[in-house]
């Protein structure tokens, strides 16, 4: 493959391990090509059901949320599954050698700035996923990065540890105070996002907190690039079934699918009102 | 019947008996990732109206056992945007490309039909006569013409076939009805259509009231059963059909029962790579 490929791929793949932490299953899944291919923000769309007796047509995407070597057999990617629905059971439950069928990396990945600024995370839940590697690669590129992580509670939230690796700030905000402070994660970003100094704010997470952090950004003069979470039934840009409202190229209405369009887009592009 | 390395339809030689259906390749890109679409027998566009449309609200696409009930509202730029940026892609594929088609009246259609006929391309034009949501109140769709007479099927077909140059068929796409299907079929081929392309999706709602059209596994007996009545009754025409392919056993199943030429739809949207490896499958089994 020529490192510029970035095409997605169908493959088949299995389960490699699974570990439940709290209310999070976090998944190692082989799938030869996606893992070479990743870059963080995009996703993986798995098939759910074994072939044989597949009912389920609507295809479940998930966050990458690492790509690490498997001995002798390519790169594993890492997902957090929040059991919740029929299909991402089926995924959390998967007994370890489960076949997957794989497509991935999809959509349009978290863009990086030029030049080493200062640059804030948010991300609520499982939804942090795609947060670590985009601060990995913040960090390689000089930038100071600052997260700020929510959930409902500890059990929902992911490893504050690993935060505290790869940020040189973490603010933790949790519904119940079980862990950090108590409240909601938007109401802590207008003062994380002043402290942060930052000049580009990434968020991941449900539609309400990204909302707020392209609010927030817009008020503090930051750009803001929100990872949207949208049931794509195809997840490959192929059915027209994610489509959300976004600002065009002269101002104009217009809608972009959330799974190859985005799941990333610009803070400013979305019509919040619209959506 | 067809071989399994080409297939005719309309007079147009296809290189595999496997097409895209309409609305279930996307623009055409996102498939040519996974494999080139010069190998299938034509690409069917997503529906396209004469001004843009944003689509249906959220929610178009839902799970149904074996099925997809569709209510997109076929979300699409208008024609003119289509041709300047999509239908150039498309062409550079080196795939037949056939346009598929939505219209509000017979003077929409004949505006759309006469500005098609001069896009270069163009394979053939497939006129969606019973859009997903059909005539039902409150379907995202409700604007645009849907034809359950065959009479008005026929008007259509015919403003249609009258405005495009000689060499540009219609392709005349109709609903799985089967008790209704060889009536509409056998009007819109009286009124010049080259193909009957059997069909679209099954008349359906969405859990919140919604109505859509059921594509998938679940309609691929009744879709096979209309592809029956009609060759059975109208044995010189040509019919493609729609519903529910998704194996290499599905699409012999409909080559059997008389279709000249097999439409992938909803096993795309599950499996990206579905088109392309029954196309493969069905040209290695004539070697």
């Amino acid at each position: 493959m020529s490192s510029t490929d970035r095409r997605p791929v169908h493959v088949g793949g299995e389960v490699l391990a699974s570990r439940a932490s709290g209310g999070l299953v976090h998944l190692s899944v082989l799938a030869p090509g996606i893992g070479e291919r990743f870059r963080p923000g995009t996703a993986v769309a798995v098939s759910i059901g074994p072939p044989v007796s597949r009912s389920r047509l609507a295809r479940r995407s998930f966050w990458i949320h690492e790509v690490k070597p498997v001995g002798g057999r390519g790169l594993a990617l890492g997902l957090v599954v929040e059991p919740r629905g029929a299909g991402s059971r089926w995924l959390a439950e998967a007994p370890v050698g489960t076949p997957l069928e794989l497509t991935g990396p999809l959509g349009r990945p978290f863009a990086l700035p030029q030049e080493p600024v200062a640059c804030l995370l948010v991300a609520e839940e499982y939804a942090a996923a795609p947060i670590f590697p985009l601060a990995l690669r913040l960090r390689e590129r000089g930038c100071a990065v600052t997260l700020l992580l929510g959930a409902r509670d500890e059990a929902h939230l992911m490893s504050a540890l690993e935060a505290r690796r790869s940020a040189r700030a973490v603010t933790v905000v949790t519904g119940d105070g079980s862990v950090g402070r108590a409240g909601r994660t938007a109401d802590a970003l207008p003062e994380v996002l002043a402290s942060s100094g930052a000049e580009v704010v990434y968020a991941a997470g449900p539609t309400p907190l990204l909302h707020a952090v392209a609010a927030a950004a817009e008020d503090h003069g930051a750009w803001s690039q929100v990872a949207l979470e949208v049931p794509s039934p195809c997840a490959t840009g192929l059915c027209f079934g994610c489509q959300v409202p976004v600002v065009g190229e002269a101002g104009s209405p217009r809608s972009a699918r959330a799974c190859v369009d985005g799941p990333v887009l610009r803070g400013d592009r979305v019509r919040w009102a619209d959506l | 019947m067809s071989g399994g390395g080409e297939a005719q339809v309309a007079g147009l030689r296809l290189r595999s008996p496997v097409l895209v259906a309409a609305g279930c390749g996307g623009t055409g890109r996102e498939l040519a990732a996974y494999a080139p679409l010069a190998d299938l027998g034509a690409f069917t566009t997503r529906t396209v109206t004469s001004d843009p449309r944003a689509g249906a609200p959220a929610g178009r696409v839902v799970e149904s056992p074996s099925g997809l009930v569709h209510a997109t509202g076929l979300p699409n730029p208008g024609l003119d945007h289509f041709l300047a940026t999509e239908l150039p892609g498309l062409v550079a594929q080196d795939v037949r490309v056939v346009v598929s088609v939505a219209v509000t009246s017979a003077a929409d259609a004949a505006a759309l039909a006469r500005r098609l006929g001069r896009a270069p391309g163009v394979s053939a034009v497939e006129l969606a006569l019973a859009p997903p949501g059909g005539r039902a109140e409150d379907a995202a769709d409700e604007d645009l013409f849907a034809a359950l007479e065959p009479h008005e099927a026929a008007g259509m077909v015919g403003t249609v076939a009258r405005e495009l140059p000689r060499g540009l068929p219609v392709w005349a796409k109709v609903r799985n009805d089967p008790d209704r299907v060889v009536a509409v079929a056998r009007a819109c081929v009286d009124a010049g259509a080259g193909a009957v392309v059997v069909g679209d999706g099954l008349p359906a709602m969405l859990p919140d009231g919604r109505p859509g059209g059921l594509g998938g596994p679940a309609v691929r007996p009744v879709a096979l059963a209309c592809v029956r009545r009609v060759v059975d009754a109208l044995p010189h025409v040509d019919v493609v059909g729609v519903g529910g392919v998704a194996t290499p056993t599905d699409v012999r199943a409909f080559l059997a029962a008389g279709a000249r030429a097999v439409g992938v739809g909803t096993a795309l949207l599950h499996d990206p790579t579905t088109a392309a490896r029954l196309a493969a499958v069905l040209r290695e089994e004539t070697r």
